[in-house]
């Protein structure tokens, strides 16, 4: 699922596509975005209530019928605008893994500890969450392909930071001790 | 009547196993007491660096490389004492390879190919080509069995390789960097069709890689470092109370 940041966003998007009913969003959305944890009701129309205060959707005259909420929103300028704008801005790079691990190899260096089995441990968490995500895309279809790859390729990139690391142990080593 | 050493090895359903072998090329030592246990029907892949000693190791299990110290072991039968003519007969008949690149005659047919191994075990012609043919559609290569494999891409390659590597029914399948050579979607795919294949097969594969992605295809990994083999269970990281 997105970070809840995103859902307002996101919910901007699907109405860029065209106006949509509350329900028709959460139905996009959870087709989409959700994989496997769908958004609540409460939370899609709370946000769609906050975008219309803030002027970034309008909600038009709700349709009679039963069941929920039957009122049409469409995006405004302003929320196009600000979708655009989040769109096209590259997220921020995450590097919070490498600070991490970064701290513990320099640490058991500087205490002794043995580095190279943490690194290897790590290694091993990642090739087994790379081993799920792998049989996720072998038995998914191409939504779960594109999730996958991402985590993938994201894990993949920490690993060989792992790999770098372990190779530059010794000379890590000496330059914690010498320190 | 079965001996001792079969029976244990039987009981514990390792199917390869290396005890403590050693290896050097001139100076530079390969392995230094690599042991390693193989369960018949798994896939593993082998990690390291370059120069670990990974690709060297493949080729002690596969008894192309015969090591100075230390034992190895297949289906119960210790394969470094054997004889140059049973350990060909056995790489012929129970052991299939795929190599990064290399392994097919370009002047001969895709179908020339994958019936090689059955021709080389004496299988009758007709009986050898149908059996090949049979492998083209499992690996997508449909029409293609008169094509040369000299004009083949990259892909369509490494899938012949695999059909050729896996006709003969081999227990164990010996695979060297087999995605080395190509691009991320292909890769996947070659990989993709290793598994299927070799999981509808029942055959163990034992798979050298340094890309953990390719890695992540398999049931278990081992890294080798400095020549000898890390298992993960055998990682212990202290944790503090």
């Amino acid at each position: 699922m997105l970070a809840s940041v995103t859902v307002p966003l996101t919910l901007l998007g699907l109405l860029e596509r065209e106006p949509s009913h509350g329900y028709d969003l959460k139905r996009d959305y959870d087709t989409y975005f959700g994989r496997g944890k769908p958004l609540a009701f409460g939370q899609v129309y709370a946000t769609l209530g906050r975008l219309a205060r803030d002027g970034k959707v309008s909600g038009g005259e709700a349709e009679p019928g039963a069941g929920p909420d039957r009122k049409p929103y469409a995006i405004t300028p302003l929320g196009s605008r600000e979708f655009d704008t989040w769109l096209s801005q590259p997220i921020e790079p995450e590097p919070h893994l490498q600070t991490v691990l970064f701290s513990k190899v320099v640490l058991a260096l500087m205490l002794g500890r043995p580095a190279e089995n943490y690194l290897d441990a790590q290694r091993g968490a990642h090739v087994q969450r790379m081993r799920e995500l792998t049989e996720i895309k072998r038995t998914g279809g191409l939504m779960d392909t594109l999730l996958a790859d991402h985590g993938l390729f994201h894990l993949e990139a920490d690993l060989r930071w792992i790999d770098v690391t372990s190779a530059r142990l010794t000379a890590l080593a000496e330059m914690v001790r010498d320190s | 009547m079965t001996s001792p050493n079969l029976l244990a090895q039987r009981s514990r359903g390792f199917l390869v196993q290396a005890k403590d072998i050693c290896l050097s090329f001139g100076n530079t030592r390969a392995l230094t007491g690599a042991s390693l246990s193989v369960t018949s029907g798994e896939i593993l892949a082998v990690m390291g660096p370059s120069g670990s000693g990974k690709s060297t190791l493949l080729h002690c299990l596969a008894g192309i490389f015969t090591p100075e110290r230390g034992e190895v072991w297949f289906d119960g039968e210790r394969l470094d004492t054997l004889s140059d003519s049973r350990r060909t007969e056995l790489r012929r008949t129970a052991f299939g390879f795929v190599f990064q690149f290399g392994q097919l005659v370009p002047e001969l047919t895709v179908a020339d190919n994958i019936a090689l191994p059955l021709l080389l075990n004496r299988a009758g012609r007709k009986a050898a080509y149908a059996r090949a043919n049979a492998w083209l559609p499992r690996l997508e290569l449909d029409g293609l069995g008169g094509r040369r494999t000299g004009e083949l891409s990259g892909g369509q390659a490494q899938r012949v390789a695999l059909a050729r590597a896996l006709v003969a029914k081999p227990k164990v399948l010996f695979a060297d960097e087999p995605t080395g050579s190509l691009d991320t979607l292909t890769g996947e795919l070659v990989m993709d069709l290793l598994v299927s294949l070799a999981r509808e097969e029942g055959t163990t594969v034992i798979l050298v890689t340094h890309d953990a992605r390719v890695a992540a295809y398999a049931d278990r990994e081992v890294m080798v470092r400095d020549g000898k083999v890390i298992n993960r269970a055998e990682i212990q990281v202290e944790v503090s109370p």
